[in-house]
């Protein structure tokens, strides 16, 4: 815990995805997707019917974040993680079918941590609630699903040196676990 | 006897809203700056000198606090004295989240039917609203959009009589602990003891109103907000649930009259962005 940053390029693949470990902190850049719960039922109902995906899933990054409107001047609005949770009866297949890295926040399932080892995937968090700071490292924001949903569309974001933790890795590390057990004092 | 317009009402929310989700308050950014000087967590300083930083980013630019711009609480205290013109209370009220948010880019994040088709309402209403009638002859509006990552950790319990001070210690850490790192430590803990099971879960959530970190009047009270939080400052959660010291920065109770056979305890959690904002007319 607690070196330097690792800067990452997304999309990546499973052998980057098996340098990070949990307390690794990350400086991403590159493509993320944005997607929310409502947008991941419409993931899934399309790979039910053998649809194709609004974007290929291979060694791609998604970000669940639901931003506040661009005000005039603005790139995008504020922009934190949703709780991750949520996604979490979605999530294996997403990685089953190439998804390589989740950012968000909140614990995870045992399932989707099973998941995450199984397909050497990793789940990284961004900090809750500092959705007007982590906006600014957002370069480029484009609809290119769902439209109809607003707020929960799938947007395409360019980002640069997006600050995250990493929460999950392959080896079975959790943070969240780690973080608490060591600051845990008798009360 | 004061008359009131509804137009008046309807601007003063519209200008609530803005100033609820771009301005953090002084109560809150006092305390996280305490925490800054006092948590021992290296992960736990940074997440908490980011997120004042977040805080002077949103007020300068205009930016709200979080994404989540929530769902708009309305507490209102209504003088039996006050009589309102120009249309229904309610609708006015929900005029002004509209005209807030949208004007003030703020996010709409409510849906129409919850259980099925679940389409957003594309305007931010309807608002929650508690209404309580005063004596005098002003009208007070207390605005809290509540982000729903920190909402859906909400508990209530009816516990038995006999389970007493130590039953609700023991609860309200309990749903601390179990909501871990999704409401956004750290956190503020309402709570609401006695009534009925909703007085309880109304009082929490007035007890999230309160000028952040200030104890109850009555000592007794004072004393259990005191222990509840030292409690749950030993979780080791901390900020953003990466381990740490803080992972509370203030529990606030409030307590009611309730029926022999009950101990009703519920608590309402509510991120650091805690954004509440008061006018009276």
């Amino acid at each position: 815990m607690s070196k330097g940053e690792i800067n990452i390029q997304s999309p990546l693949d499973s052998k980057t995805v098996s340098m990070l470990k949990a307390g690794d902190k990350v400086l991403l850049s590159g493509i993320v997707y944005t997607a929310r719960d409502a947008a991941h039922k419409r993931l899934i109902e399309a790979m039910d019917r053998g649809e194709s995906l609004p974007f290929d899933l291979k060694g791609q990054t998604i970000y669940y974040v639901g931003p506040s409107p661009a005000p005039p001047g603005h790139i995008i609005g504020s922009a934190g993680p949703t709780t991750s949770g949520r996604m979490d009866s979605f999530t294996p297949r997403l990685l089953a079918a190439g998804l390589k890295v989740m950012i968000g926040k909140g614990s995870r399932s045992s399932e989707v941590k099973e998941a995450i080892k199984t397909y050497s995937c990793v789940y990284l968090a961004a900090i809750g609630g500092a959705g007007a700071l982590l906006s600014k490292a957002i370069r480029k924001a484009e609809v290119i699903a769902y439209e109809d949903l607003g707020t929960e569309a799938i947007l395409r974001l360019e980002v640069e040196n997006f600050p995250a933790i990493v929460i999950n890795d392959i080896y079975g590390g959790d943070l969240y676990q780690e973080g608490k057990e060591k600051y845990r004092t008798k009360h | 006897m004061k008359s009131i317009n509804l137009r008046l009402i309807r601007s003063t929310v519209a200008s609530l809203c803005q100033e609820a989700n771009y301005n953090l308050g002084e109560d809150v950014i006092i305390l996280l700056k305490k925490a800054l000087r006092k948590e021992t967590s290296p992960q736990g300083k940074e997440v908490l000198s980011q997120l004042i930083k977040n805080a002077a980013i949103a007020g300068q630019e205009k930016l709200p606090l979080c994404q989540d711009c929530g769902t708009v609480l309305i507490f209102v205290e209504l003088g039996q004295d006050v009589h309102i013109v120009g249309g229904n209370l309610i609708e006015g009220l929900n005029d002004g989240i509209r005209e807030g948010y949208r004007q003030g880019h703020l996010r709409m994040s409510m849906v129409a039917q919850p259980f099925t088709s679940r389409i957003n309402t594309g305007d931010n209403t309807p608002a929650v609203v508690h209404t309580k009638i005063v004596p005098g002859d002003s009208l007070s509006i207390t605005l809290l959009p509540k982000g729903a990552g920190s909402e859906n950790m909400s508990r209530l319990a009816m516990l038995k009589p006999a389970q007493g001070r130590q039953g609700i210690v023991d609860f309200v850490i309990e749903a601390v602990e179990q909501a871990g790192s999704n409401p956004c430590p750290p956190i503020i803990v309402g709570v609401g003891i006695g009534g009925t099971a909703d007085k309880a879960m109304v009082m929490a959530k007035e007890a999230l109103l309160r000028k952040t970190g200030t104890n109850h009047h009555d000592k007794e009270v004072a004393q259990l907000e005191n222990e509840i939080l030292s409690g749950i400052n030993a979780l080791g959660i901390g900020p953003a649930g990466l381990g740490g010291r803080t992972t509370a920065l203030a529990v606030h109770a409030e307590v009611f009259p309730c029926h022999i056979a009950s101990l009703p305890v519920a608590v309402a959690l509510q991120c650091h962005s805690a954004r509440h904002k008061n006018a009276t007319l």
